[in-house]
């Protein structure tokens, strides 16, 4: 599929916000100036953002605890996103939901989710109303490999499959629910595998590799409309621990080093610059305005006030 | 008797009764090797290997499930729920299955297995990571709820909860796990159902449980200067209860306030409250009981709504304050 020059830059512009906002979001961390926890996805970034990059606004995601991505990936004020980080007022969710609740509705992003498998039913649900809406639209259910061992999973594969709706199911697969390599959570190497089981079709495909992920994707969406739901399994690798404390000892320095040496954003960068399709100029300008924007969404950011106390009783009902 | 922490406590007492006792056996997400999300099981793998020592999947349902079905045939089981919350997910293998098997074979089953699981708010882990569910658990008759506020009392309630012939679910506190208390070294136990009185007062009685026992008590000793004596006093089971204590106290000083961190709608502590006006010390009261508990909201996120969702030293004061003036 030929992917216009616009998408490209568009993409390596998410990938390289998603890398920089994490960086900023570790430091933050770091330093002590948020708490709670955090989940990055530093590694994964091609996965997220190929996937959101082929949808429409008006398509659904449901995305994980590992969502940062996701949702830079779908389109979103960075300014917002930051500023719900550090949990202030003028945050995606007025400060009250933090790194792993951060959503945008109005452009289909229904949520990262702090329950693993979270999404799954929820995926279901928001592809029904497509269909009975009679809308022409699909939905994304991200999950995680440790996702894939929930009850709701196998639920909502085979409701999905037997009401024939429009949902991508992509696993991003980085080999590891917390310290549990898959090798010890499931009896399959692919989890792509487990379609066969709602007579669906799954496909594997090299989760740092963004233009591949793009073009499945944008494949998978004229078929799903057709035929009802796809497993696609994206194959990936997290290079940070877990959450914000993980020391790492169920892993190799080797195993790390050797993944970070298949970083996927310095891979568009050498696709991009070998084919000529933008110059080293080019992508060094794009970087840069990257830093700028993430520079400037600290700034909005820190600020902003944070809520206050009256809006502790706020939208419980509606 | 030296110095350890909560966790520390509530890792002894798994070990203690695994060396015990061959059929006891831990399992749950992240247990093994990487010594469970908040280091409780740090080591335990190292001694007891993969066999007892089990990683599982992320999947709550059949972790509790499987830890009823094992109990049912002749282990004695731990199984640890990364958050409290998830609890939701295992809820019907807990609530359906582990907890009605002996009622509904005729008293022919038993049912040894304890849920572990972390609660409560206050680390920023927003409103799917914090909540207080004991409330659930109390719900359903055959289930037996603990939750200890100190490192001696996680000890020895989890030796009695592994050795219960019932289904324990044990909730263990989050804020608590690095807090450090006398714990001894030689074998003890304590009964489910004994209460026990933190600190003694003669003016008003606080019933409190989990996190907030430390909290309540810091009241106490700062309204001590004030010339308002507190007693405290932890249930530390809430399923069995020991209502006698509780009864006592409320009798002893007339004045009662209730205090937990869960939301107050449906909450124990309603329970608790009409226990005592249903009892004597109905006739001894002062005041009306009153209940300190969490915002009936999902907690939230940004630190200073956070602190405010549940009861804080200022509004145990102020509630303290408004039963004795
Ligand atoms: C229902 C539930 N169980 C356990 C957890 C704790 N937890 C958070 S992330 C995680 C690992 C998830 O693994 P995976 O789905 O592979 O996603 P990854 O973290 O690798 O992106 C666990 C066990 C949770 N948040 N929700
Ligand atoms: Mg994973």
């Amino acid at each position: 599929m030929n992917i216009s020059k616009e998408k490209l830059g568009e993409m390596y512009e998410k990938m390289l916000h998603t890398r920089k906002f994490e960086e900023k979001v570790a430091y933050f961390f770091s330093m002590g100036m948020v708490h709670g926890t955090t989940h990055l996805s530093v590694g994964e970034e091609a996965s997220a953002v190929g996937a959101c990059s082929a949808l429409e606004d008006t398509d659904f995601i449901t995305s994980t605890h590992r969502g940062h991505g996701h949702c830079i990936g779908k389109g979103v004020d960075l300014n917002k996103m930051m500023a719900e980080l550090l949990g202030r007022a003028t945050g995606y969710c007025k400060g009250k939901g933090g790194s792993m609740h951060i959503a945008d509705l109005e452009r289909g992003n229904l949520g990262a989710n702090g329950v693993v498998g979270g999404g799954h039913a929820i995926s279901v649900g928001a592809a029904l109303t497509l269909k009975m809406k009679k809308q022409d639209n699909v939905v994304v259910c991200f999950f995680g490999d440790g996702a894939a061992n929930e009850g709701s999973f196998h639920e909502a594969l085979n409701l999905a499959s037997i009401w024939k709706l429009p949902i991508l199911f992509i696993c991003e697969n980085n080999m590891y629910g917390m310290s549990v390599p898959t090798s010890k959570s499931m009896n399959i190497i692919n989890v792509a595998d487990r379609a066969a089981g709602y007579g669906i079709k799954g496909v594997v495909i090299d989760g740092n590799d963004v233009i591949e992920v793009y073009n499945t994707v944008m494949e998978a969406k004229d078929y799903v409309k057709q035929n009802g739901p796809i497993l696609i399994e994206a194959k990936t690798y997290r290079w940070l621990g877990h959450s914000k404390s993980d020391a790492n000892v169920y892993r190799t320095k080797e195993e790390i080093a050797s993944w970070k040496a298949k970083c996927p954003i310095k891979r568009l960068r050498k696709y991009l610059e070998d084919n000529h399709i933008f110059t080293a100029e080019e992508l060094d300008a794009i970087e840069k305005k990257t830093t700028e924007d993430l520079e400037k969404a600290v700034e909005f950011a820190q600020n902003s006030p944070y809520p206050s106390l009256n809006t502790i009783l706020e939208d419980v009902y509606a | 008797m030296r110095e350890i922490t909560y966790a520390q406590g509530i890792k002894e007492a798994m070990s203690e009764e695994m060396r015990k006792d061959e059929n006891v056996f831990l399992m749950g997400e992240d247990v093994g090797l990487y010594g469970g999300a908040f280091g409780v099981s740090v080591g335990m793998f190292e001694e007891f290997g993969e066999e007892r020592v089990r990683d599982t999947p992320i999947s709550e349902a059949v972790i509790a499930g499987a830890a009823a079905g094992a109990a049912v045939t002749g282990m004695r089981p731990i199984a640890e729920i990364m958050f409290s919350d998830f609890t939701t997910i295992s809820m019907d293998q807990l609530v359906n299955q582990a907890a009605k098997m002996r009622y509904m074979f005729g008293g022919k089953a038993k049912v040894p297995m304890v849920l572990r699981t972390a609660g409560g708010s206050g680390t920023g882990a927003a409103a799917q990571h914090s909540q207080s569910l004991e409330a659930w658990f109390c719900h359903v008759p055959g289930l037996k709820v603990v939750i200890p506020s100190t490192p001696y009392d996680a000890k020895g309630l989890l030796k009695a909860a592994i050795r219960d012939d019932n289904p324990v679910v044990f909730i263990e506190q989050k804020l608590l796990y690095r807090k450090k208390g006398m714990v001894p070294e030689e074998d003890y136990v304590i009964e489910l159902g004994t209460a026990d009185v933190k600190r003694e007062g003669k003016d008003l009685t606080i019933i409190t449980y989990g996190r907030m026992v430390p909290t309540c008590l810091k009241v106490a000793e700062d309204l001590s200067k004030e010339g308002i004596e507190i007693e405290v006093v932890d249930p530390r089971t809430l399923i069995p209860l020991d209502k006698e204590t509780l009864i006592k106290s409320a009798k002893k000083t007339g004045r009662v306030l209730i205090v937990h961190e869960a939301v107050k709608t449906g909450g124990f502590g309603g329970e608790i409250a009409a226990m005592i006006a249903d009892s004597e010390a109905f006739f001894y009261l002062d005041a009306p009981i009153k209940r300190l508990c969490g915002l009936d909201i999902p907690i939230p996120y940004c630190p200073e709504l956070e602190k405010n969702a549940v009861p804080t030293e200022e509004t145990i004061k102020d509630a303290v304050l408004s039963l004795v003036k």
